[in-house]
């Protein structure tokens, strides 16, 4: 029993990626062991935790629910690609520090990819906006007191930095 | 220089993990085999044939393993790791199953293949044959004893224990007022959002073994596997990565896959990795929460309580490898704040064929708790007492202190309260959540249709259990302080907070110092992270440590600069003497000068060669000197330190759905002083939104069969944002510990131990039901709410 | 928990994605968005033989009103539908029910004709298709044919889409005049598969009466339940009793997050509650309020 071999061609964080895999490769197995992206994390493997979420064109989506060879030609950001080009940390990147969004770290990049996405949607969330905005992402350690925090904190960060 | 302790810093560990470049288990090994397993879909059977003919075709595959391969220690069960003179008929499981399987999710066949994908379509063809034995779940079936778990254990009985102070019998019978009540939590899980995992690598050159886990004690893992290998600890190196949340689970140890894959990796001469997936992590990690318990409790008039007796079943599972802490913590943290007169509490810890119990955070505690508080609030109703009053009226009083409540506790040592103020504690907490105006709120909600209600839960946690915690600090030539400590961190900051102390104690910005944690490599004496230890053992042993640095330092610096040694202080990493401009020398540079070298590989080192350095007439390192700036210290406590707390809610359930939502939730917490203060807030908010977690959402449900129905992120309900309060205020109490050098407690389990007691209390005050069983859906108050009616109507 | 192998096309048009259907038969599988394919495929519960991947077929990524009804292609993705302001002005059940279908991230990929062949009997938009009268259009390489919402729902998990077939299109008529709608569910999370809902469709007479009132349900029957309660409710309307002969008529089933005489009793409510609001949306609408 031979799995047959697809090609495929992602554009990850504005690279172009060739890889060769089997039709059942999840993309969220490619990014994190074939491309070695190992940000984008895996805690559920069935599309609830939303820790394996990715950017595809702008919109989140689980990278868990999605078959590698089906997103041929796609661009994906992963949390790897959020950081500004100058290597400075993005907005919600950096309200996640400022706030203490994170605990172990591991559903972090989920939220991080989600917020970014709902930030350029709706760039001036109420408190109430800013939940539903994560409102499909499970986290264990924090609350998601200081996550939502950072939702409205990195909306600040973004108007701030606008504005210099 | 400010002082560091006590500032609500950022965390230091955060800009690379929201880079993406934390490195978790999976996230390492990319050229390793991958494991699958075959697990018993049965939870009670013997096995009678397993065939691997099918999957030996399968592309990819590497080896398979069952019990018959297993050499040696191997092939014995699994050690029982902390025992007990109580803990009589104490089982453990086999690696892989021998004969039986106990559980579903019991592994029975190991699979190495080159993928994930390959092991798993090799795993699915592997028949395994079992004949299936009637499964015992749930604690009555246990109890009632007429399927046997284990067919040499009597009654599924694996302890019975049973502490006594004063005359119960006599209090009750002399008590103006007695109380029944049947308690019950069911089962929960600690649920990480990362499972478990395991990477060994084998070096065949060396014979060393070097082996990553997410775990919550590296060291207990090497000492584990070196014994189940043969091995000699030196040659074993255990390294924690980065680590998704622990909250217990990955204290129990070794995983059965944790021996496995190490010894697979040596079979095979190349490294091996287990990632445990979603659905094993159900089946196959540890549950806990499961137990029964029968109160009598006595009491006077006034709501004082005279005597209290307490008998409990608890639910271990299928094994019981890690014990009976988790019984034992219920049985004496049940008390909380409160003097019960006389007390009697005996437990049973029965087998099931269900996953084992190890603790889950909190410990025992949440049921011990739920069982005081809903037996306070019953004591109250019968007297028409303000709930408030009766636990004012039982709590032990600020100058008792230090209390002695003439019990032994999980480490055997005796249950002495260190510190506490529970009356002040009450006062903040009905201030915060306006307890006394509650009566006008329900009045106008009331008449808006609407139906609410306040509860409150109160508790006391031993917290910083022994035995000990090390640290080493060094002063690199660089003037970087490098600080080790063996116990592990899955989210809690340790690399900060223990910068902090360390930033005081030396005298140096905290830009300068790194802190690992959990590498046997830097560390090899520790025990873990566990029962709020973490700051209150490895906290005081690096500020020792630190202290024995700086001492050093002080003393090299007092030789180089001529000074006498009460002159000197360190300030961002230099040392100057008082009074004296210019004198002044930096860490790095006493880290080379207290280091005599023969070679001078670099400048700084220059300065610390044989020609250049030193006094002929004395040798180069001093008889009762070693060389370097650096203090390696331990601490180890008498008994645990006690921190306390209480939490308030407010709730409104629909009259109509049944639903229950959260309007205000409340929190008064002392852990004596906050290191950063942050981060113990946010060790709050998440033990919260895991005690509203097994408050209303989170159960195993298990059938009569013995099979899990909701082993997934779909069924479990593990709250998302949409279900945890919108806001958690709290309000802190900082009452020292005489018991450590920071005069600090535990904070990491707090937040989820008065969860379902609170809930319980304040559901029961909106509805008018008594709650006696926990966690509570809409649907199961549905229910309540018929029962009540049929038996309210004539 | 990873997918088993299987065959895999990616057809880059409707009559290639027919052909390929065409050989495969029983073995082909259709993917589209995925989202409920996917654990299926990963948790090992399904192993098709072979996936016909149709998210090339960008002919198929629409969503039109044209005559009396709203058209929405199969690779429309729920979020694409959920923005589509023609189509939610048309018939504004489909924003109401679609907001509650899991979470944003999901409904992003996940398509509207996929979760209605999917026919899951939990699903918001079966049922609002089946409470509509909608009907989903099914091709083979022989032609089309269009199957009404009542016939297509065959059981738990099953539709009348045959091996060799696919589902390319679903209507759903627009709300006539003077008529409103609601949506309303309790689940156990926000997101979660609800443990009942009511998706209601109360249309007026001129003279304000209620002329018809229909209700749909979820998670309380094998396949979506629509009822007509417009007797029940009575030209005054009797919510109450309208509740009243819901409860009567769903055939719920116990599971471990709620009780069947649970789910019974939230039909009622949540009947009362989405018949209340969508007849003060139809008064609104007719001017009356």
């Amino acid at each position: 029993m031979t799995d047959e071999l697809f090609d495929v061609r992602l554009v990850v964080n504005g690279a172009a990626h060739d890889v060769r895999v089997p039709a059942r490769r999840l993309l969220s197995d490619t990014l994190r062991h074939d491309l070695q992206l190992t940000g984008t994390h895996v805690g559920c493997e069935h599309g609830v935790c939303g820790a394996c979420t990715v950017l595809v064109g702008g919109a989140p989506m689980r990278s868990c629910l999605l078959l590698t060879v089906s997103m041929d030609g796609a661009a994906i950001t992963t949390v790897e690609g959020l950081t500004e080009a100058d290597g400075a940390l993005s907005a919600v990147q950096q309200a996640f520090v400022d706030c203490h969004g994170l605990q172990c770290g591991f559903c972090t990049p989920g939220f991080l990819t989600t917020i970014t996405a709902g930030l350029r949607a709706n760039p001036d969330p109420t408190e109430e906006q800013a939940r539903e905005l994560i409102g499909g992402n499970l986290c264990r350690c924090t609350g998601y007191q200081n996550i939502v925090r950072s939702v409205l904190r990195a909306a600040e960060l973004q108007r701030e930095r606008a504005a210099t | 220089m400010t002082r560091m302790f006590g500032q609500p810093i950022p965390r230091v560990e955060d800009d690379r993990m929201v880079r993406g470049h934390g490195g978790y288990l999976d996230d390492l090994g990319h050229d390793a085999l991958a494991c699958a397993f075959v697990r018993s879909p049965h939870a009670h059977a013997e096995i009678v044939d397993i065939d691997v003919t099918g999957a030996l075709d399968v592309d990819g595959l590497v080896a398979i393993y069952t019990y018959e391969d297993l050499p040696d220690r191997l092939a014995d069960p699994l050690p029982l790791l902390i025992p007990h003179p109580a803990l009589t008929e104490g089982r453990t499981q086999y690696a892989l199953a021998r004969e039986r399987v106990n559980h579903v999710g019991e592994p029975v066949v190991m699979v190495v293949a080159q993928d994930r994908y390959v092991a798993e379509d090799a795993a699915e063809r592997i028949l395994v044959s079992y004949r299936s034995l009637p499964a015992v779940v749930g604690i009555e079936a246990a109890r009632a004893a007429t399927q046997l778990v284990h067919p040499d254990v009597p009654g599924n009985i694996a302890a019975n224990m049973l502490q006594t102070v004063g005359d119960v019998d006599a209090a009750l019978a002399a008590a103006p007022h007695i109380l029944e009540l049947d308690l019950s939590i069911e089962r929960s899980a600690s649920t990480p959002m990362e499972g478990r995992g395991v990477l060994a690598r084998w070096d065949p050159e060396s014979h060393r073994l070097r082996l990553w886990s997410s775990t919550q004690t590296s060291t207990g893992v090497r000492a584990a596997v070196a014994s189940k290998l043969g091995l000699a600890l030196v040659d074993v190196d255990v390294i924690t990565p980065d680590v998704g949340g622990g909250f217990g689970v990955k204290i129990m140890h070794p995983w059965p896959e944790e021996v496995l894959v190490p010894w697979a990796a040596r079979q095979l001469g190349r490294p091996v990795k287990f990632v445990e997936d979603r659905r094993e992590h159900f089946i196959s990690s540890a549950h806990e929460r499961a137990q029964l318990h029968h109160v009598r409790v006595g009491f006077d008039r006034d709501g004082v309580i005279l005597g209290l007796d307490v008998r409990f079943w608890h639910d271990h599972g299928a094994y019981i490898p890690y014990g009976i802490i988790v019984p034992m913590i219920t049985s004496t943290q049940l008390l909380g704040p409160y003097k019960p007169g006389a007390y009697r509490v005996e437990f049973d810890s029965l087998y099931t064929n269900t996953l084992i119990v190890t603790p889950y955070r909190g410990a025992g505690r949440p049921q011990g708790v739920f069982v005081m508080e809903r037996t306070m609030d019953a004591i109250a109703a019968t007297l028409d007492l303000d709930r408030t009053v009766v636990r004012e009226r039982n709590f032990i009083q600020p100058d008792e202190m230090p209390y002695d409540h003439g019990l032994l506790f999980q480490d055997d040592r005796p249950l002495i309260y260190d510190s506490g103020d529970y009356p002040t504690l009450l006062d903040k907490l009905k201030k915060l959540v306006g307890w006394d105006e509650f009566e006008a709120f329900r009045e106008a909600a009331r008449a808006e249709g609407r139906r609410v209600g306040i509860g409150l839960g109160c508790y006391v946690e031993g917290t910083g259990v022994g035995p000990y915690e090390g640290a080493h600090v060094v002063v690199e030539p660089s003037g970087k302080v490098k600080v080790a400590t063996g116990l592990t961190t899955q989210g809690q900051g340790h690399q900060t907070v223990f910068a902090q102390i360390v930033a005081d104690e030396l005298g140096v910005p905290l830009s300068d110092i790194e802190v690992v944690t959990g590498d046997t490599r830097r560390f090899g004496y520790a025990v873990g992270t566990f029962a709020s230890r973490a700051a209150v053992m490895s906290g005081s042993a690096i500020a020792l440590a630190a202290r024995a640095a700086r001492a050093k330092a002080l003393k090299v610096a007092a030789d180089a600069l001529e000074a006498n040694p009460d002159d000197l202080d360190i300030v961002d990493g230099i040392v100057r003497v008082a009074g004296v401009p210019g004198a002044e020398i930096s860490l790095g540079t006493l880290a080379v000068l207290a280091n005599p070298l023969r070679y001078a590989f670099d400048d700084a080192a220059k300065a610390a060669t044989q020609f250049a350095v030193g006094d002929t007439s004395k040798p180069p390192v001093g008889e009762d000197d070693e060389p370097g700036i650096e203090g390696r210290d331990y601490f180890s406590p008498m008994q645990s330190t006690f921190a306390s707390g209480m939490h308030a809610v407010v709730v409104e359930t629909d009259p109509d759905t049944a639903e229950i939502k959260i309007l205000r939730y409340c929190v008064v917490h002392d852990c004596g002083p906050l290191i950063n203060p942050r981060i113990v807030e946010g060790q709050i908010h998440g033990g919260v939104a895991q005690g509203v977690g097994g408050a209303l959402y989170e159960r195993m449900a298990y059938d009569e069969a013995g099979q899990l129905q909701n082993a997934s992120f779909m069924d479990f309900l593990m709250p998302y944002v949409s279900e945890v309060p919108e806001r958690i205020e709290i309000d802190h109490l900082e009452t020292p510990s005489p018991l450590n050098p920071l005069g600090i407690k535990g904070a990491g389990e707090a937040g989820v131990i008065p969860g379902a007691a609170a809930f319980a209390s304040a559901i029961e005050d909106a509805e008018g039901i008594t709650i006696t069983a926990m966690p509570i859906s809409p649907s199961e108050l549905f229910e309540l709410r018929r029962r009540h009616e049929e038996r309210s109507s004539p | 928990m990873k997918p088993p192998p299987f065959g895999y096309s990616r057809p880059e048009s409707v009559a290639d994605a027919l052909a390929t259907l065409a050989r495969l038969g029983p073995d082909g599988k259709v993917l589209a968005g995925g989202q409920s394919l996917l654990p299926i495929l990963s948790m090992r519960l399904a192993a098709p033989h072979h996936l016909v991947d149709i998210n090339r077929l960008s002919e198929l990524g629409y969503v039109r009103v044209e005559g009396g009804d709203v058209r929405v292609g199969a690779l429309a993705r729920h979020a694409q539908v959920l923005a589509d302001l023609p189509a939610r002005a048309a018939q504004p059940l489909l924003g109401k029910a679609l907001r509650l279908v899991a979470h944003a991230t999901i409904r992003n990929r996940g398509t509207t004709v996929g979760s209605i062949v999917h026919a899951d009997p939990s699903g918001e938009m079966t049922a609002v298709l089946a409470l509509l009268g909608g009907t989903v259009r099914v091709a083979t390489t022989a032609g089309e044919r269009d199957v009404p919402a009542r016939d297509f729902f065959v059981g738990p998990l099953e539709s009348a889409v045959q091996p060799g077939e696919l589902a390319v299109s679903a209507t759903f008529p627009v709300l006539p005049p003077r008529a409103g709608t609601a949506f309303v569910e309790v689940a156990r999370r926000n997101g979660d598969y609800a443990v009942c809902g009511v998706g209601a469709l109360v249309e007026l007479d001129a003279d304000g009466a209620v002329s018809s009132a229909r209700t749909a349900y979820l998670s309380v029957s094998p396949t979506p339940l629509v009822l007509d309660l417009t007797d029940a409710i009575g030209s005054e309307p009797d919510f109450a009793a309208a509740a009243v002969a819901a409860r009567e008529q769903v055939e719920p089933e116990p599971d471990i997050h709620a009780s069947a005489d649970y789910r019974r009793h939230l039909a009622g409510v949540l009947t009362e509650r989405a018949l209340r609001e969508a007849h003060a949306e139809a008064l609104e609408r007719s001017g009356r309020d």
